[in-house]
């Protein structure tokens, strides 16, 4: 039992040895590529000094976190404040299902690149536009998930709405909503992936202060050990985002 | 003037590849009010289609089902239904959904008298301190008294009954079986119910009509047999009792003749139609 423990912590940590080995081995023959020491020596003030603000984007890692997140909760939220009700609209009626569901399978897979202009266009602000096109990328998940929720409510349970006469109202909230719960939760923790990978591409077309602006900004002023440091910040904070909504919905399950 | 009156009922379910498969048809049968009916028959033979019918759940494609005067199309007021899958909210206690019941019959209702008419409910079912568990946390004969304790607590004047007491161990079934015979006659106004079962015994301690429904597809009813066993009735009673015996022998005559008309008539049938009677009857247990 404790070596299985230990083997559930040593491994991943092997893994993670290896991957920087394989880096430095990269560096070696690649020059452009700084090496995981160089990278460290380069991004440690970022690191080391989170919470200090020097510049526009030359700021503690911390604080340029704190921003995407801010703006991906924004874009996340309006998402699913989108996603929500439309999900639950199209699980309940096939007609509506029928009408939208080519609509969305066409809209689904463009890409954030293609909405962000599109917001511009739209919003003339390059702030609104990146929320708009975090949200329009954001709410598919939670959309399908919700409506296949609706679809699989057991017939026992549209039966109970039948025979004790349900209002309407009453049936949606004790009986539709409680049903569509988990699979809600299951599209929420995908639409919160989304919404943090369209953040990178929205900061890096608006510019906007934030772990993705900060990347292309420093690409741009050749400062390579810093995208590094990016990459591996949004990757690190995805894969939270991530534990913390599974975990949401484990208590959700379990209750 | 019957209580309940079904007139040549007919249905038929389309399957998905298009096919019309007959379920029930020219089905006729009269209840009295206050009569504790039990319909009888094998698994799928369209019992709970029927039953459907009856409570307003399934409408049918011919015939009339008319209960206290007026044409059923849609769910009663006064009916009230259990189902062999207790059909309980998991996201709810005991309580809570029993609670569901009262507050959609009576919303005007303060909600702690709801919920303390819903304590009652529970309590007359013997489940005073088990309120605030889930159904998870129940056994099977426990989530079927919640189930039972939610039927009586809006006081029905009809109570439908989908083999309540299909999936209970043996000796849970008959506590639940008399509480069921004292919760029926402890209302102010006479219950009615219609019970489907598929096991004699069940029928003879519980009815005052036997109804053999006939195996189809479709469906048919055969003629109601009286019961006039003396109540209260107990397995044990009847298990011995002279009387008991004759009619057990008769109503299992009764079924078993039947099915071997219905064998011999049917000899031609083809082995697609048994796998979609059986599909029928599989759809019908969802």
């Amino acid at each position: 039992m404790r070596v299985k423990r230990f083997m559930h912590l040593l491994l991943p940590m092997v893994g993670v040895v290896l991957a920087v080995l394989a880096w430095w081995a990269a560096s070696v023959m690649i020059p452009e590529l700084p090496s995981p020491a160089r990278t460290w020596q380069e991004s440690k003030i970022y690191i080391l000094q989170p919470l200090v603000k020097r510049g526009e984007t030359d700021q503690g890692i911390a604080l340029l976190a704190y921003y995407s997140l801010l703006r991906v909760a924004q874009g996340f939220l309006l998402g699913i404040m989108i996603g929500t009700p439309v999900g639950f609209l199209l699980g309940v009626s096939p007609l509506l299902c029928r009408m939208f569901d080519p609509l969305m399978q066409v809209m689904r897979p463009i890409s954030p690149l293609a909405w962000l202009p599109l917001g511009l266009v739209l919003f003339q602000k390059s702030e609104t536009a990146a929320l708009f096109a975090i949200a329009v990328c954001s709410m598919w998940p939670t959309i399908i998930n919700t409506m296949v929720g609706v679809r699989a409510i057991p017939q026992d349970y549209w039966n109970v709405a039948k025979v004790l006469r349900l209002s309407k109202t009453t049936t949606f909230l004790k009986i539709i909503v409680p049903a569509t719960l988990p699979y809600m939760f299951t599209g929420y923790r995908l639409s919160l992936g989304i919404a943090w990978l369209v953040i990178v591409a929205s900061e890096m077309l608006t510019g906007a202060p934030g772990v993705g602006g900060f990347l292309w900004q420093e690409y741009n002023s050749l400062i390579y050990a810093h995208i590094l440091l990016a990459i591996i910040t949004i990757g690190v904070i995805g894969f939270v985002l991530d534990r913390l909504m599974g975990l949401a919905e484990a208590r959700l399950r379990a209750a | 003037m019957p209580f309940i009156e079904v007139a040549r009922v007919t249905k038929s379910y389309t399957a998905a590849n298009g096919a019309i498969r007959p379920v029930l048809r020219g089905v006729s049968l009269s209840v009295q009010r206050g009569e504790f009916v039990c319909i009888v028959g094998a698994m799928g033979s369209g019992k709970s289609t029927l039953l459907s019918i009856l409570a307003g759940l399934t409408r049918p494609d011919a015939g009339r089902v008319v209960i206290d005067g007026e044409p059923v199309d849609r769910v009663r007021a006064d009916a009230a239904f259990v189902f062999q899958n207790y059909s309980l909210l998991p996201w709810l206690t005991a309580q809570e959904n029993v609670r569901l019941a009262i507050e959609a019959a009576a919303p005007t209702l303060a909600r702690q008298e709801q919920a303390a008419r819903a304590r009652r409910a529970l309590e007359q079912v013997g489940l005073g301190t088990a309120v605030n568990r889930r159904p998870s946390q129940l056994s099977g004969g426990m989530r079927q008294r919640v189930a039972i304790a939610r039927a009586f607590a809006t006081d029905p004047e009809l109570l439908f009954l989908d083999e309540p007491f299909g999936a209970l161990d043996a000796l849970t079934r008959e506590t639940l079986q008399q509480d069921l015979v004292r919760l029926c006659s402890s209302t102010e106004r006479p219950v009615t119910a219609v019970m489907i079962t598929n096991s004699v015994e069940e029928a003879i301690l519980l009815a005052d009509w036997i109804v053999p429904m006939l195996p189809g597809p479709p469906a048919t009813l055969g003629a109601p047999i009286r019961i006039q066993l003396p109540r209260p009735r107990s397995v044990a009673q009847l298990a011995h009792d002279e009387e008991a015996s004759e009619v057990r022998a008769h109503v299992i005559a009764t079924l078993t003749a039947t099915l071997c008309v219905r064998a011999r008539g049917s000899s031609m049938a083809s082995p697609q139609d048994a796998i979609a009677a059986r599909r029928l009857a599989a759809e019908e247990s969802r």
